[in-house]
């Protein structure tokens, strides 16, 4: 059998240009969120919250402790909107794929297309947090070079699956079942908040299935230093992941868009 | 040099409980206008979606600028423009903007994809407009923009499914002028339509489709000819005469045709028709020439009847 993916070319790069060129003329309205919003947290959580807890059991502070966590967070987010919302609109109200399948591109080169920007999406948004917490002191290692790299495994993965979302939906409305019941439990239980050794075995096991747990042990690793090889299997079990939902997604917009 | 720009044999197209396309044959000379004229439904969306790919053929074959549909599509797409009937001009995107990026999808470099936008832009009267946004230009200007759009990989064949539906008058003319200008340097196209003047306007030859299936074929001259006759009287009658005047009709040997209120009679001589016929001064009579929509009329009234 061969893999839906193999039956994208190069091309699919002409779909990641055109949402580039739309983003750089409205970056002034897009791009300021992906660092607000954790900037939001970390002031909410790190200079509130956080004076009440001193020290964690691993004797960092909570602000050290959450702060890499949104490197993470902050790229789930981006990549899944990007994929889930805009894509959407892209297709069901803008025609943009009708558009575009008029041209030599395939079905498959479009949402790649759509997967890689929504990645991209993600790595901005990984990028200026990283930059955002540097600045607060939050950054111990220069491993943090390569948190980037991680998000792009780790925003092909979310996109990814956002996309199959998109392609299952209804109506846009619908999102909001994956955003409940996917995405803020992920949010909540992938240690970003704390150490999942807080957890009841079992709930521990789930967790660590969660492809955002292992985003945020990898990253909150290398930029506080933590090297491990426990960190490669971590990002192959994204990977792995990604690889599987990116296929999925070609098969079911397919599925969707032609008829 | 390949002889048929587009083939179609015992052509099908099925969805799921629908059957959309029931086995048409046709073919498609350089340099002509084709048409597909036909009611909603008929079929003309369908046929011309898998003519550009968008929808796979259920059976029978189907080949496009020498290729087959279903094996070479990204070749064929190479060398077509495609003018569907929903506008999905690139809201995002600015009107230059539009034809650059969309040049890109064929790999066009921007050397080259400027200079024909900017001619393109030209010729449609849209150039002035260059830095507008989608959403503040016209009904008329989008259409003409997606035109535009459709010519800028210089296609073989252009497909256009109903080019001015929802236009006003002036640009619809517009429109016409232009197509009839592509025409004539030479550039095969394919339209759908339902009005029938504007096949009339445009098309070298034309199907007639309902249902399905392909009724009638042929230049617009021929079919009205051969179908309907030269004039056409309308008469809207006063209550009970219907009977008598298609008694009269009948003796003649004239064939007519009942849509709602009015009765059309196809004739070659329509003033001697209207002579012979005894009519009283309440009925209304309008005698005219025979048009494509007559012909329509005659091979598929009851879609009009629905």
């Amino acid at each position: 059998m061969q893999l839906p993916m193999t039956r994208v070319t190069y091309r699919a790069i002409r779909v990641w240009q055109r949402d580039l060129d739309t983003f750089l003329r409205l970056w002034k309205t897009e791009s300021w969120w992906p660092t607000i919003e954790p900037l939001l947290y970390l002031s909410s959580l790190g200079f509130g919250l956080g004076v009440y807890i001193t020290r964690l059991s691993n004797g960092l502070s909570f602000l050290e402790f959450i702060a890499p966590a949104f490197v993470a967070t902050t790229a789930m987010f981006a990549a899944s909107f990007e994929c889930m919302f805009s894509s959407f609109v892209r297709m069901e109200f803008q025609r943009t794929f009708d558009a575009i399948l008029a041209t030599p591109l395939t079905i498959e080169e479009v949402i790649a297309g759509e997967i890689l920007w929504g990645m991209t999406r993600g790595v901005f948004a990984a990028v200026s947090v990283l930059f955002v917490i540097s600045l607060f002191g939050l950054v111990h290692s220069p491993w943090a070079l390569l948190t980037p790299l991680v998000a792009v495994v780790e925003g092909l993965m979310f996109a990814s699956v956002a996309m199959i979302i998109t392609a299952i939906v209804p109506a846009i409305d619908a999102f909001n079942y994956y955003i409940t019941l996917g995405i803020t439990p992920m949010f909540l239980f992938s240690a970003v908040f704390f150490p999942l050794d807080r957890l009841p075995q079992i709930a521990q096991t789930i967790a660590w299935v969660s492809p955002l747990t292992h985003a945020v042990y990898v990253q909150r690793s290398l930029i506080l230093g933590q090297i491990s090889w426990n960190l490669v299997w971590s990002v192959l079990w994204i990977a792995f992941l990604a690889l599987i939902a990116f296929n999925v997604s070609l098969v079911l917009m397919r599925r969707r868009l032609i008829k | 040099m390949m002889s048929t720009v587009v083939f179609a044999e015992n052509l099908v197209k099925r969805y799921r409980e629908l059957s959309a396309v029931n086995g048409i044959n046709f073919s498609v000379n350089p340099q002509e206008c084709f048409g597909f004229l036909g009611p909603n439904g008929a079929g003309k969306t369908s046929t011309m979606r898998m003519i550009y790919g968008f929808s796979p053929v259920t059976s029978g074959r189907l080949m496009v600028l020498g290729k087959d549909v279903m094996k070479e599509m990204r070749e064929i797409k190479t060398r077509l423009g495609v003018v569907p009937q929903e506008d999905n001009l690139d809201p995002d995107l600015k009107v230059l903007q539009n034809l650059i990026v969309y040049a890109r999808y064929f790999d066009i470099p921007k050397s080259i994809s400027w200079a024909r936008a900017k001619e393109s832009l030209e010729l449609f009267q849209l150039w002035e407009r260059r830095e507008a946004a989608i959403r503040e230009l016209s009904g008329g200007m989008k259409r003409r923009l997606m035109i535009a759009r459709a010519l800028i990989n210089q296609p073989q064949l252009l497909v256009l499914d109903e080019p001015t539906t929802g236009l006003d008058p002036q640009a619809r003319h517009l429109v016409w002028q232009k197509l009839r200008l592509l025409k004539s340097q030479g550039v095969t196209m394919l339209i759908t339509t339902h009005y029938m003047e504007e096949a009339a306007q445009l098309c070298d030859r034309l199907v007639l489709m309902d249902k399905g299936k392909i009724i009638a074929e042929g230049t617009p001259a021929e079919l009205i000819e051969k179908h309907v006759g030269r004039d056409v009287l309308e008469l809207r009658l006063r209550d009970g005469a219907k009977t008598l005047v298609k008694e009269q009709l009948a003796q003649l040997s004239a064939s007519s045709e009942e849509a709602g209120d009015t009765l059309y009679v196809y004739t070659d001589d329509g003033r001697r028709l209207h002579s012979q016929l005894k009519l009283s001064s309440v009925d209304r009579v309008l005698l005219r020439t025979a048009t494509l929509e007559d012909v329509f009329l005659k091979l598929a009234g009851h879609a009009l009847q629905e």
